[in-house]
C-alpha cells in the first residue's frame, strides 16, 4: 500500500463532498429561481400545500404535544432538585417555541414529506415521467420542484407555530392536571414570557427547514438511480440528508439569534 | 426532414453512439433496429435534446435542434414512451390532453377534454376510459393513451420507443396498425424503435440498423431482406451465430 494512498482517499472524499455540496447549491438556486418564474400550475401548487402543510398536521400534533408534555415532566422533576419547579410554564414555553416545536416539525417533515417526495420524483424518473414532461413541453423544475418548494416554504413555519402551540399545551395540560399548576397562572407565565424574537425565530427556523425537507426531496428524486434500488436509495438519501442538514441549520439559526 | 451528423454520445467510459449518421425524409416512416443496449434510445433522447451529444450536430428541417425557442422546437414532437409514461395522478384524459392544458398550446378545459376523447377514440378506446387512471388500465391500455398523447396536438415528428414490448401479438398488431394508419393520415415523420420484426414490416418505409453506436445499414424496407449486410441479416432472422455476438 502507498504511504500517500490515506490522503488521496481523503482527498477524493473531500473533492466529492465539495462537488455535491456545489451539485445541491446550483439546483436550490434553479429550484427558487423557478418559484417566481412563470408559469406557475396552481393545481399542482394546491396539491403540494395540501399534501406538505394540511396532511402534516396530525403527526406534528401529535409528536408536540408528547414532547411538550414530557418536558413539562422533566423539567418539573429537574426543578425540584433546587428548587425551581415553578419554572415549568417558562422553560416549557422557551423550549417549545425555540428549539424543539421547529427541531421536530423539521425533522417529521424530512421523514414524511421529504421521503415522499423523493419517493414520487425518483420513481417517475425511472419510468420516464419525467423524461415525457420535458418532451411536453413541460419544465420538471417548474412543474414538480418549485410546487412543493413553495409549499414548504409557506406551510412548515405555520406547521412550527401548530407545534409549539400544541407542545405548550402539551405541558399546559400535565402541568395543571397532575404537577398542581393553576390554569390561568401557567398561562400568564407562558404568554410574559415569551419574547417576539422568540417567536420570530421559530418561524424563520421553520421556513429554512421546510426549505431544506423540500430541497432535499426533489434533489435525491431528480438524480436518483435506476431500479426500485435507484428508488430506495434516492429516498434514503433524502431522508439522511435533510435531518442532518436540519440539525447544522438549527446550530447556525441558534447562534445568529442569539447574537441579536 | 431530420439529419444527424457525426453523432457521438459516451457514458463515463462507455462509448455508446459512435458517429452516426442518419437521414430521415419528412413524411417517412423510419424504423431503427439493433440489439439492446446499441444506442437507439439514446438517438431518439439526442434528438429531442434530453441528452446531450459529445459531438456532431442533428439538424430538424435545417436547423440545428439548439437554435431558436425550445417550446416550439418540442410542440413540433410527439413521443410515444417504451412504458407510456403516463402521469399516475392525472386521470387519462388529462394526460392525453397535457400539452393542450397547458403552454402556448393551451385551450379551453372542455375543448382539450372534447379533444382527448376523440384522440383516444382513434387509438380504439371508448370515451368511459377518459376519467379512469392509469394505474387502472391494463398494459395495452396504457399504450394506447400513450399514444393518443403522443398524436394530442397533431405533432409533425413523432417518435416510437418500443411501442410494443411486452405486449401481446394480437395487441401488438392493433398498435402496428394505428401508428401507420396515423402516420398516413398525419403525414408526419416518424421514427420508431423495435426489436419486433413484424413491426419493422408494418410500419417501415425505411430501415436502419444499429450496431455499437453506429449505422450499419439503412435502406427501404423493401430492400431489407436481400441486403447483403452480415449484421442486419443476423438480426432480422435472429440467429445466434453470426458477427453479432450473442453475449455483449
Amino acid at each position: 500500500m502507498s504511504p500517500t494512498l490515506p490522503l488521496a482517499l481523503l482527498g477524493r472524499a473531500v473533492l466529492t463532498a465539495l462537488a455535491s455540496a456545489g451539485r445541491v447549491a446550483i439546483f436550490a438556486g434553479q429550484a427558487l429561481a423557478h418559484i417566481v418564474k412563470p408559469p406557475l400550475y396552481p393545481r399542482e401548487i394546491a396539491l403540494a400545500l395540501l399534501h406538505v402543510g394540511w396532511l402534516s398536521l396530525p403527526v406534528v400534533g401529535l409528536t408536540a404535544i408528547f414532547t411538550g408534555a414530557a418536558l413539562a415532566l422533566q423539567i418539573y422533576s429537574g426543578g425540584a432538585r433546587f428548587s425551581a419547579e415553578a419554572v415549568v410554564p417558562q422553560i416549557v414555553a422557551i423550549g417549545m417555541v425555540r428549539e424543539l416545536g421547529p427541531v421536530l416539525v423539521g425533522l417529521m417533515i424530512a421523514a414524511r414529506v421529504t421521503s415522499s417526495i423523493a419517493a414520487e420524483i425518483a420513481t417517475m424518473k425511472v419510468t420516464e415521467q419525467i423524461d415525457a414532461l420535458t418532451t411536453l413541453s413541460t419544465n420538471p423544475m417548474t412543474y414538480l420542484v418549485a410546487p412543493r418548494l413553495l409549499a414548504a416554504l409557506i406551510t412548515v413555519p405555520l406547521l412550527v407555530a401548530c407545534g409549539d402551540v400544541i407542545g405548550i399545551m402539551g405541558g399546559y395540560l400535565v402541568a395543571t392536571k397532575s404537577l398542581g399548576f393553576n390554569p390561568a397562572a401557567y398561562l400568564v407565565n407562558t404568554i410574559s414570557f415569551l419574547e417576539p424574537l422568540d417567536i420570530l425565530s421559530s418561524l424563520a427556523k421553520g421556513c429554512a427547514f421546510g426549505g431544506i425537507a423540500a430541497l432535499m426531496g426533489c434533489y435525491f428524486g431528480m438524480n436518483s438511480g435506476r431500479g426500485a434500488q435507484g428508488v430506495g436509495r434516492a429516498t434514503k438519501g433524502s431522508v439522511e440528508a435533510a435531518a442532518v442538514l436540519i440539525l447544522a441549520a438549527n446550530f447556525v439559526l441558534t447562534g445568529l439569534f442569539f447574537s441579536l | 426532414m431530420i439529419l444527424l451528423n457525426g453523432v457521438r454520445k459516451a457514458f463515463g467510459d462507455k462509448q455508446v453512439l459512435r458517429c452516426v449518421d442518419l437521414h430521415v425524409a419528412k413524411g417517412t416512416s423510419m424504423v431503427i433496429i439493433g440489439g439492446s443496449g446499441t444506442g437507439k434510445s439514446v438517438l431518439l433522447r439526442c434528438i429531442l435534446g434530453l441528452v446531450e451529444p459529445d459531438a456532431g450536430t442533428i439538424a430538424v428541417d435545417g436547423h440545428d435542434i439548439h437554435e431558436g425557442d425550445r417550446d416550439a422546437f418540442l410542440a413540433r414532437f410527439g413521443m410515444l414512451f417504451q412504458g407510456a409514461a403516463l402521469f399516475d395522478s392525472l386521470s387519462v384524459w388529462q394526460n392525453v390532453a397535457f400539452r393542450l392544458l397547458r403552454g402556448s398550446l393551451r385551450r379551453p378545459k372542455a375543448e382539450a377534454r372534447e379533444i382527448a376523447i376523440e384522440k383516444l377514440r382513434r387509438v380504439g378506446l371508448t370515451p368511459d376510459v377518459a376519467d379512469a387512471f392509469p394505474a387502472e388500465l391494463s398494459g395495452g391500455m396504457q399504450k394506447r393513451v400513450g399514444l393518443a398523447r403522443a398524436i394530442a396536438a397533431d405533432p409533425e415528428i413523432i417518435f416510437f420507443d418500443e411501442p410494443t414490448t411486452g405486449l401481446d401479438p394480437i395487441m401488438a398488431g392493433v398498435i402496428n396498425d394505428l401508428i401507420r394508419e396515423i402516420v398516413t393520415e398525419m403525414g408526419a415523420t416518424a421514427i420508431t424503435i423495435t426489436h419486433d420484426m413484424s413491426s419493422v414490416r408494418a410500419i417501415a418505409d425505411t430501415v436502419a440498423m444499429l450496431h455499437e453506436g453506429s449505422v450499419k445499414w439503412t435502406g427501404p424496407v423493401a430492400r431489407m431482406d436481400a441486403a447483403p449486410d452480415p449484421y442486419l441479416q443476423q438480426f432480422i432472422h435472429g440467429r445466434a451465430t453470426g458477427p453479432i455476438a450473442a453475449v455483449r
